[in-house]
Order: C-alpha cells, then sequence, then structure tokens
C-alpha cells in the first residue's frame, strides 16, 4: 500500500494550477505534432526540450510527458480521417478505421480510437505504478555485470522482435553504437575517433540524429510521395460517443488481449509499432469477424490503439526503474532529466520520491486531458491537416533547424542533422531500423562503461555474465532473442 | 515534350533498390574500416587498468563488417525485398532536391545571416515556388513566423538562437 501512498503524494503534486495549465499545453501540442508530417513524439519532444529547461524538472517533465501522450494520440486522427499514419504505431488503425470514415462513421471510429488508447494506456500506467518501484528496489542490487545484461537483452530483442532482415538490424544498431562511441571516453578520459575534429569531440548528440532522422527524413519522404489530404469531415456528435461507448464493453477480450501485448512489447523495446501490428493480427485471427477485418470493423480500431498506447506508455518503466528506455521517445524523455541532472534509474525512486510519483500521478491526469481534448477539439486538429504541404514542409524545416541549433547553439549540429535527415530517408527505404539506432545513440555510453567495469572486475573473464542466477537468465534470454531468427528460419526449412 | 513522356522520364528510376542496397552496405563497410582501424590505432586491447579506449569500438564495428558484408551479398544475389523496384525515380527525386538543396541553402544562410531573416526569406520563398502563391501572402506568413519564433526564443523563454556569423540582420533594429 505504500504505492498508493506515495501515488497520493504525486497527485498532490501534479494537479497545481501550474502544472494542470502544462498539461493541457502539453496534450495540445502533443497532438498538433501527431498529427502534423515529419514531427512526432520523439522529435517533437527534442526541439521542445530547450524551452523547458527554465522549469521545474517536474513540471516540465509533466509537459513532455503529456506531449508524448498527445502524439499518441494525434496518430489516431490522421490515420481514420486521412488514411494518412501521423505516426508509425498507428498505420495499422488505418486498416479499418478509414474505411469506417468512408462509411461516415468517423465520429465513431475516433471515439472507438481514443477511449482505447485510453484504456490501454491507463492500464499501463497501473502497471507502472505498482511495478515500477517493485524493478527500481530490485535494480538497487544490480552489479554493471546485471546492468550490461539488461542492456543485452535490450538491444537482443530488437534483433527478434524485428520484421526485417536481422542484418540490416544489426547494422544499424551498431552504426548506433559506433557513433555513441565518438567524442569523450567516460572511463578514461581520453579522446577518441573524433578523427581530429574540434566538433566532434561532444560526440554525436541523439537528440540531433531523432530530429534529423524522423523530422528531415519524414519530410523528404512525403515530398517523394507527393502528398494530397483529402480527409473525410470530421465531428464527434455526442451521441456518438455515447452510442459507441455503450457497443465497446463488447470487446473486453480484444481490449484485455491488446492490453497484454502492448505492456509486453512496450517493456521489452519492440515498441508501439510491432505492437500494434502484433494486436490487429491477434485481434483478426481470434475475432468472430475475422474475415471482416479491413472493411470497417470497430474491433479493429480498437485492436492497434489499446496496443500502442499500452506500449508506447509501459515504454517508460525500464526507463524510470533501470535508466534504459524502451523507445525512442522515452530515450528522449531520458535526455531530458539527465539534462535536468536527474540519473534515471533505481536511485531516483529512493532520492527523487517527489519528481518520480509527481510524474507518474500525471501519467492518469494527462490521459484524462487526453482524452478530454481529442474528443472535443477533433474538427480544429483535423484543419489543421487541410494546410497545404507548401505551407507545412518549409515550417517544420525551419522548426527542426530552430530545433537542432538550440542542442548546443552550435551551427555543425545543424548541418548534421540535415545529414542524419538523408541517413534517415535512405534507411527507411531501405527497411534499415532507425529505433535500434537511436537507441544505441542514446545507450552506447552506458552499455560501454557497464561492459567494461563488469570485465574490468573480472580481469577479462567472461564468466562474469554468467556469475549467477539473475545475470545468466538475463544474458541467455538475450542471447534466445539473438538467435530467434536463426531458428525460426531453420523450423521454416525444416 | 508530350505530357505523356514525361510521365515516362518522371517514372525512369533513378537507381534499382539492389543498387542502393549495395551502395548502403558498401558504405556501412567503409565506415566499420574506417573505425575499426582508427580504434586499433587507440588501442583495442587490454591494459593495467582493463579494457582501452578501442576495446569497444573495435568489436562493435567488427559486427558492422561481418553484418553489412551479409547484407552486401544478398543484395548481389538479388536476394533483399523487392531488388529490381526503382529505389527512387526522377521525378521523385526531382521532387526530394526540390526540398532539400533549399533546405541546405537556407542552413548556409542561418550560419551566414542568422535564423530570424533566413527563415523569413526560405518560408517565402519556398510557398512563392513550389507553393504558387502570391508574394504578399508568402512574405507575410515568412515573417509573421520569424517575429512569432523571435518572441518565443529571445523574449520568452530566454533561449538565444544564432545570430550570423557573417552579418547580424537584427542589429539593424538595435536589437
Amino acid at each position: 500500500m505504500e504505492e498508493i501512498n506515495a501515488l497520493f503524494h504525486g497527485f498532490s503534486v501534479a494537479l497545481s494550477p501550474f502544472n494542470l495549465m502544462l498539461m493541457f499545453i502539453g496534450v495540445i501540442l502533443g497532438v498538433i505534432i501527431g498529427v502534423l508530417p515529419g514531427l512526432g513524439g520523439a522529435n517533437g519532444i527534442a526541439i521542445l526540450l530547450p524551452l523547458t529547461f527554465t522549469m521545474p524538472p517536474t513540471s516540465a517533465i509533466i509537459m513532455l510527458s503529456c506531449i508524448y501522450w498527445g502524439a499518441l494520440f494525434g496518430g489516431a486522427i490522421t490515420s481514420i480521417l486521412f488514411n494518412i499514419p501521423g505516426e508509425p504505431w498507428s498505420v495499422a488503425t488505418t486498416f479499418d478505421g478509414y474505411p469506417m470514415a468512408q462509411q461516415g462513421r468517423a465520429g465513431e471510429a475516433l471515439t472507438a480510437a481514443f477511449t482505447s488508447s485510453f484504456i490501454g494506456a491507463f492500464v499501463a500506467v497501473v502497471m507502472i505504478t505498482f511495478l515500477a518501484p517493485l524493478i527500481a528496489k530490485f535494480a538497487l542490487k544490480f552489479g554493471s555485470p546485471e546492468f550490461f545484461s539488461v542492456y543485452f537483452l535490450t538491444f537482443c530483442s530488437f534483433i527478434g522482435m524485428g520484421k526485417g532482415s536481422p542484418w540490416k538490424t544489426l547494422a544499424a544498431m551498431m552504426f548506433g553504437f559506433a557513433l555513441a562511441s565518438v567524442g569523450m571516453d567516460s572511463m578514461t578520459g581520453q579522446q577518441r575517433l573524433n578523427f581530429g575534429s574540434m566538433e566532434l569531440v561532444r560526440g554525436f548528440d541523439f537528440l540531433i540524429a531523432v530530429i534529423g532522422l524522423f523530422g528531415i527524413g519524414e519530410i523528404l519522404i512525403s515530398m517523394e510521395e507527393g502528398l494530397s489530404f483529402s480527409g473525410s469531415s470530421a465531428r464527434i456528435d455526442p451521441k456518438v460517443v455515447i452510442a459507441t461507448w455503450k457497443k465497446l464493453p463488447k470487446y473486453w477480450m480484444t481490449s484485455l488481449r491488446s492490453c497484454l501485448v502492448g505492456c509486453w512489447m512496450g517493456i521489452t523495446p519492440g515498441g508501439a509499432t510491432p505492437a500494434s501490428f502484433m494486436s490487429y493480427g491477434l485481434a483478426k485471427r481470434m475475432s468472430r469477424d475475422g474475415e471482416k477485418f479491413g472493411t470497417g470493423q470497430v474491433e479493429g480500431v480498437i485492436a492497434p490503439e489499446t496496443a500502442a498506447h499500452a506500449a508506447g506508455t509501459s515504454a517508460l518503466l525500464p526507463m524510470l526503474s533501470l535508466g534504459i528506455p524502451g523507445s525512442p521517445t522515452a530515450a528522449v524523455l531520458l535526455g531530458g532529466l539527465l539534462i535536468w541532472g536527474l540519473q534515471p534509474g533505481p536511485l531516483l525512486f529512493v532520492e527523487k520520491k517527489d519528481f518520480v510519483w509527481g510524474l507518474i500521478a500525471s501519467m492518469y491526469l494527462g490521459n484524462i486531458a487526453g482524452l478530454i481534448i481529442v474528443l472535443t477539439c477533433v474538427p480544429l486538429f483535423a484543419a489543421i491537416l487541410r494546410i497545404p504541404f507548401s505551407i507545412i514542409a518549409p515550417v517544420i524545416i525551419v522548426i527542426c533547424v530552430i530545433g537542432a541549433y538550440t542542442v548546443h547553439s552550435a551551427i555543425f549540429e545543424v548541418w548534421l542533422m540535415l545529414a542524419f535527415g538523408v541517413i534517415g530517408y535512405v534507411f527507411k527505404k531501405l527497411d534499415y531500423p532507425m529505433a535500434p539506432m537511436v537507441l544505441a545513440l542514446v545507450l552506447g555510453k552506458g552499455a560501454e562503461d557497464s561492459f567494461r567495469n563488469a570485465i574490468k572486475g573480472s580481469q577479462g573473464d567472461f564468466s562474469v555474465f554468467f556469475a549467477n542466477g539473475l545475470v545468466g537468465s538475463i544474458m541467455t534470454l538475450g542471447l534466445v532473442m539473438l538467435l530467434w531468427p536463426l531458428v525460426n528460419k531453420l523450423r521454416g526449412k525444416a | 515534350m508530350k505530357p505523356e513522356q514525361e510521365a515516362e522520364t518522371g517514372d525512369r528510376p533513378v537507381a534499382t533498390n539492389r543498387t542502393m542496397e549495395i551502395v548502403v552496405a558498401g558504405l556501412f563497410l567503409l565506415f566499420g574500416l574506417t573505425f575499426c582501424i582508427a580504434s586499433y590505432q587507440l588501442g583495442s586491447g587490454w591494459s593495467d587498468d582493463g579494457p582501452q579506449s578501442g576495446y569497444f569500438p573495435f568489436y562493435i564495428n567488427v559486427i558492422i563488417l561481418i553484418a553489412s558484408a551479409v547484407t552486401l551479398a544478398q543484395a548481389i544475389m538479388g536476394k533483399t525485398s523487392r531488388p529490381r523496384d526503382a529505389f527512387v525515380s526522377v521525378g521523385q527525386l526531382r521532387q526530394i532536391m526540390a526540398v532539400l538543396l533549399p533546405a541546405a541553402l537556407y542552413v548556409l544562410g542561418v550560419q551566414l545571416f542568422g535564423i530570424y531573416l533566413s527563415s523569413a526569406v526560405y518560408i517565402t520563398l519556398f510557398m512563392v515556388w513550389l507553393g504558387k502563391y502570391s508574394w504578399g501572402k508568402s512574405a507575410a506568413l515568412g515573417i509573421s513566423i520569424s517575429v512569432a519564433v523571435y518572441f518565443m526564443f529571445e523574449v520568452w523563454f530566454k533561449v538565444s538562437l544564432h545570430k550570423g556569423s557573417w552579418f547580424d540582420p537584427l542589429s539593424l533594429f538595435g536589437l
């Protein structure tokens, strides 16, 4: 019951008028970001990060996490009304959401999407409330080998869960690690791999990479497709909301299953995107109306949306309790925490109780705020999408440039961001996954330090990674994930 | 040129997926090799106080070399996805360059003249050139966005943005 008390304390922190205002601003900004092409949760937060430096950390993280909830909600609007997934995790929502909108059931689809998003997020937050402190307490006993094993599992999961070529996933991920190693060696203080460049001593900041890869890269992709938005009109009638809500309990099984898929994929860093596809696929296979999926089934909207939100939210669990984020957006939030001098990880729960529980409480409130805002303001957000691309595109590029500049106040970094944009475009077209690359760039130093400390302690003996039951089983699980594509291939041949 | 012919040249691929796969895998190999050598020179072995600076990067880049070699081999054998399809067509590349090149010029402008003037000019030209809007409308939007950014960053949040290394137009306004 300790958690309940702490949570109520958290509510008292989060419920100040200033924080509530930030919550609403955050959600609105987040939905706008989610609706716009080229801006998403990860790079949107990366760009807005410098603006929060003057705020108290708790307020700042509340606003930033609310941007994230908003972005998660926003993806559904574009998918359903315009058949354009604003975010990768809402691709699966277009399958049934857009047909529903074409049949004039846009209100029903949107209500179902928002409500199930809310339910997914809510279940994930409840899980975080009770599980995060436990994991953090447990992780206090972790040494370097244990931490390395968690990093190892994180990255191996990408290979095991990835859909494309495991070799490409591996190359993209290691590219991230390689870039992370440029600059200062944190253990010896030695400069390394900067090839004589003073600019590169700072290393490659992942915020720059995130802004370029997801921002400029996305704009280039949209440009190539020659985007023209044509969408259904959007207004949500309160009567439709009530009618849809009455229908939803019928699909409790789908919701529950999607929550589980989402939570699982969020904690192990599969992420929201595969979670939404997996959940859609499962719902299609298990539903009685499975064959009708794709023609405008409410269930086909509920499944991916619930899972995407559950995954997006639970990605914060390993970020908070272990300091190891489960998604690029969680990684950006982690970057923010580091800038405010807060080291995420098990100690955070002991030393910064106010902050942690304020954040967790704000997850509950932020999602309620989000649900209210999206249900009432859909026409407004849909109008943003009708702004022609030739106005949106230069404005987003300007925002990306400003965002990249503010990271270190260096123009070199802006050029770097542009280069990452081109890399992002090529990676996307050739199916090199970007999420593992970004996470490797963020976690590279931490993974390296824990690895080096571990083998330093053992005098170079690698058996330290299997020295006790805990580290051994996490490593073994990681190896299973790593070899999973191979196992699958062999099974396919047999 | 007739419209159909125009469409034909527009659809012609600049490169196939297979070619691009080979190029990208090749670049990865080059990157991995450079980093491997640099890590080796840095010291990729073991010293008295544990692994040296280049130890971890060295093996990371060895993995890049292995993974990209496999992708390269797969690409050459045509086993990557949709090898014959166009990676990008002439028309698409033209569209992309129409965004990318001005963006690069814009960043150059930011470097020389600061963010505010460059952003206003960039948004205006983009709208006139690609959006076929009138000069008045475009300039109005470009300038108002720049002014809004100025107030948001310099005044409200007290974050200083780049002022231009060659000439700072804001100095004309005494700012």
